[in-house]
């Protein structure tokens, strides 16, 4: 079998992924599990999604060449891929448009998302407007707090956010509550899951949808350089933007594959949410993958400076393909990204989001050392807009 | 076709004697660890005290996705006290010293066992008396590995049906289940209020026709008449999210008493019936 065959029927890649939830839910994955399988092979559907990403997603987004950036760090050459130019801001509309339609095709009319930073939940609101859908949004009472701008977006989009109190108040327990309620109402109810991690299909079709950026790298990067790039970089909490860029280039061995993970205050802290890096695998959320967890099972505590990468755990295919050697997974600390944040800003004038801040400074080390022949592709996963609180206080400042 | 399955632990002999007496099993579940580490082994004497057939020990998890706020709060207590999985074993190693007949069965979720590793769980769980063990988020497309270690060390696993289950799933449960199964009666988590009996009283018999184990309905029985009304139809009554709210409730030092009192209430309302 292929990698790029992978997951087989039950979800596994490797010995990762699966469906690890209780019996309640069996008959809503099932159900899905097949509606999805037919849907990704019916021409009409495909069709569907490649419209809507065309024409209100705004796709394909550019490449871009990073010229200030390149000479500043004097090396190999650096691209971007700009999902920040995507129709609200970020990747998350590719996975959240071609689920709103998965469960439109399945007669669903209530959508239920779980969000840290928010972008997946105003991503989640924004196509349940586009469809005419319920939405009901669950997010940790601590990010609630960290991302008031976000969780307005949601409320002018229609959503409803429900504030989340247990555990540690952030996205794992947003995502616990979700599927809590998808247990309880699980009959007319979709579950917009954010990134490509829990039961099967989630981990596959969140990396479907999202594959688009990999397809477009395929034939834009030979248009301008002739060639692919020589690695892809890309930030990784979950991994769906860049388990998106990553996926159409399994097959292409020449091309290495970077997931960049949160550092936070360094490993050595233990103040960090970089999962593949420093974590065991373990099963949570459905899925069997590598996890940030004591020496008793139990899910510690991340950090990070970015609320999107700030997740014990990460998706399965990304746990297969570090331990099958085909993707590198380094980490970046708060402040490495923060100084890449600032430097794009003033070199490049785009802003980038906090988490896509960790691929470019990842690039930026990697280019100082590369001659210049070589190119480095980062996936700019989203714009910074969301961050300017975050960044801000960091720098002593109250806005 | 339902199969014959061969005795393990302490649990089918509880099952036949009730059967002979005519009595239905009743089986409180509480968190290990809840309120404190010290509480568990004495409420577990109280609730056999208080006529409890089979005791549903809860390991204590930091992300129980299956449960509502009241168990879930009963995690945060447990664990803010750091117990652990090697804990609970303890527990129940301790209670054995003065218990030598009621099974426990430990429900939980996967990732302390993950860590553990299974063979070490499976051997240290029999040494320790453990009878029976429920993983939550373990479906049994992904159980059969650990059923298979647990079935060696002499250990049931138990598993969920919901009422969303389809004939084919029930198969595949007969296929790995011993000691009994646990029909969760209602959709969503633990500690959720209505419990529809005809629902139940429609579900078990089709069940019935799968698994030829006996049948414990849990989820949303608060007091003597659901649990009375819940034992005219299967083998057992599981009941858990209340008893855990009688624990927030009592004063420290009380929650043993309280709970053995509440026990008992319900032991009298579900004998009444038979």
């Amino acid at each position: 079998m292929q990698m790029t065959d992978l997951p087989d029927r039950k979800g596994h890649f490797g010995p990762y992924g699966g469906i690890f939830v209780a019996e309640t839910l069996m008959y809503a994955l099932d159900e899905l599990r097949d509606n999805y399988e037919r849907l990704r092979e019916d021409p009409a559907f495909v069709a569907e999604f490649e419209y809507e990403l065309k024409h209100y997603v705004g796709r394909p987004s550019p490449v871009y060449f990073a010229k200030r950036l390149t000479e500043q760090c004097g090396g190999a050459q650096i691209w971007l891929k700009r999902e920040d130019l995507n129709h609200t801001g970020a990747h998350k509309i590719n996975n959240t448009m071609g689920q709103a339609l998965v469960a439109r095709h399945m007669g669903k009319k209530r959508i239920i998302a779980e969000t840290g930073a928010g972008q997946h939940g105003v991503a989640s609101a924004t196509v349940a407007a586009r469809f005419g859908m319920e939405c009901v949004v669950y997010m940790g009472s601590e990010d609630i707090h960290r991302q008031a701008q976000n969780v307005y977006r949601m409320k002018l989009l229609g959503a409803s956010v429900v504030p989340v109190e247990s555990g540690s108040k952030t996205l794992k327990d947003a995502l616990n509550e979700a599927m809590r309620d998808w247990v309880t109402n699980v009959e007319g109810t979709f579950y917009i899951i954010g990134t490509v991690a829990g039961p099967h299909p989630y981990p596959m079709m969140v990396r479907d949808f999202n594959s688009v950026v990999g397809r477009e790298l395929l034939t834009q990067m030979p248009e301008v350089i002739g060639r692919h790039p020589d690695a892809i970089l890309a930030c990784v909490g979950g991994g769906s933007n860049a388990m998106g860029a990553f996926y159409p280039f399994i097959p292409h061995k020449e091309v290495r594959l970077i997931g960049v993970e949160a550092g936070g205050l360094g490993l050595q802290s233990g103040k960090h949410a970089a999962t593949l890096c420093a974590g065991r695998p373990g099963v949570l959320h459905g899925n069997r993958t590598y996890l940030m967890q004591d020496e008793n099972g139990q899910i510690m505590e991340t950090h990070s400076i970015s609320a999107g990468l700030d997740y014990p755990g990460v998706g399965p295919e990304h746990a297969w393909l570090k331990d099958t050697g085909r993707a590198e997974y380094v980490a970046v600390t708060d402040d490495e990204a923060l100084e890449a944040f600032h430097a794009m800003c003033r070199v490049e004038g785009i802003i980038p989001a906090l988490e896509s801040s960790h691929a470019v400074a990842q690039a930026m080390k990697m280019a100082r050392t590369m001659p210049k022949d070589k190119v480095l592709l980062v996936n700019l996963s989203g714009r910074g807009d969301k961050d300017m609180n975050t960044v801000a206080r960091y720098s002593g400042l109250t806005l | 076709m339902p199969r014959d399955v061969p005795a393990l632990s302490r649990i089918p002999g509880v099952f036949d004697k009730l059967k002979s007496a005519g009595r239905k099993a009743l089986i409180p579940f509480i968190t290990a660890g809840d309120p404190d580490k010290a509480s568990t082994v004495p409420i577990m004497h109280a609730l056999v005290t208080a006529g409890a057939d089979i005791i549903e020990l809860g390991v204590p998890f930091s992300d129980p996705m299956a449960d509502g706020p009241t168990i879930q709060r009963s995690s945060e207590r447990a664990l803010k006290h750091g117990t652990s999985l090697k804990d609970c074993l303890g527990f129940v190693r301790e209670f054995r010293t003065r218990d030598e007949v009621t099974p426990v069965v430990l429900m939980g979720y996967a990732n302390p066992i993950e860590a553990m590793g299974y063979d070490s769980f499976a051997t240290a769980a029999a040494q320790a008396g453990v009878d029976g063990v429920l993983v939550v988020d373990y479906p049994p497309e992904e159980s059969a590995q650990l059923t298979g270690k647990l079935r060696a060390a002499g250990i049931d696993s138990i598993f969920l049906l919901s009422p969303t289950s389809l004939d084919q799933r029930m198969e595949e449960v007969a296929h790995l289940a011993s000691g009994y199964v646990y029909y969760v009666s209602l959709k969503g988590v633990t500690g959720a209020a209505n419990l529809d009996l005809t629902e139940v009283g429609r579900k078990i018999p089709q069940i019935r026709s799968h698994v030829k184990l006996p049948i414990g309905v849990g989820f949303g029985i608060r007091d003597g008449a659901t649990a009375r009304a819940v034992a005219g139809i299967a083998d057992a009554v599981v009941i858990g999210s209340r008893l855990v709210q009688e624990i927030e409730a009592s004063p420290p030092g009380q929650a043993a008493a309280n709970i053995g009192a509440l026990v008992a209430e319900i032991r009298r309302a579900m004998d009444a019936q038979a």
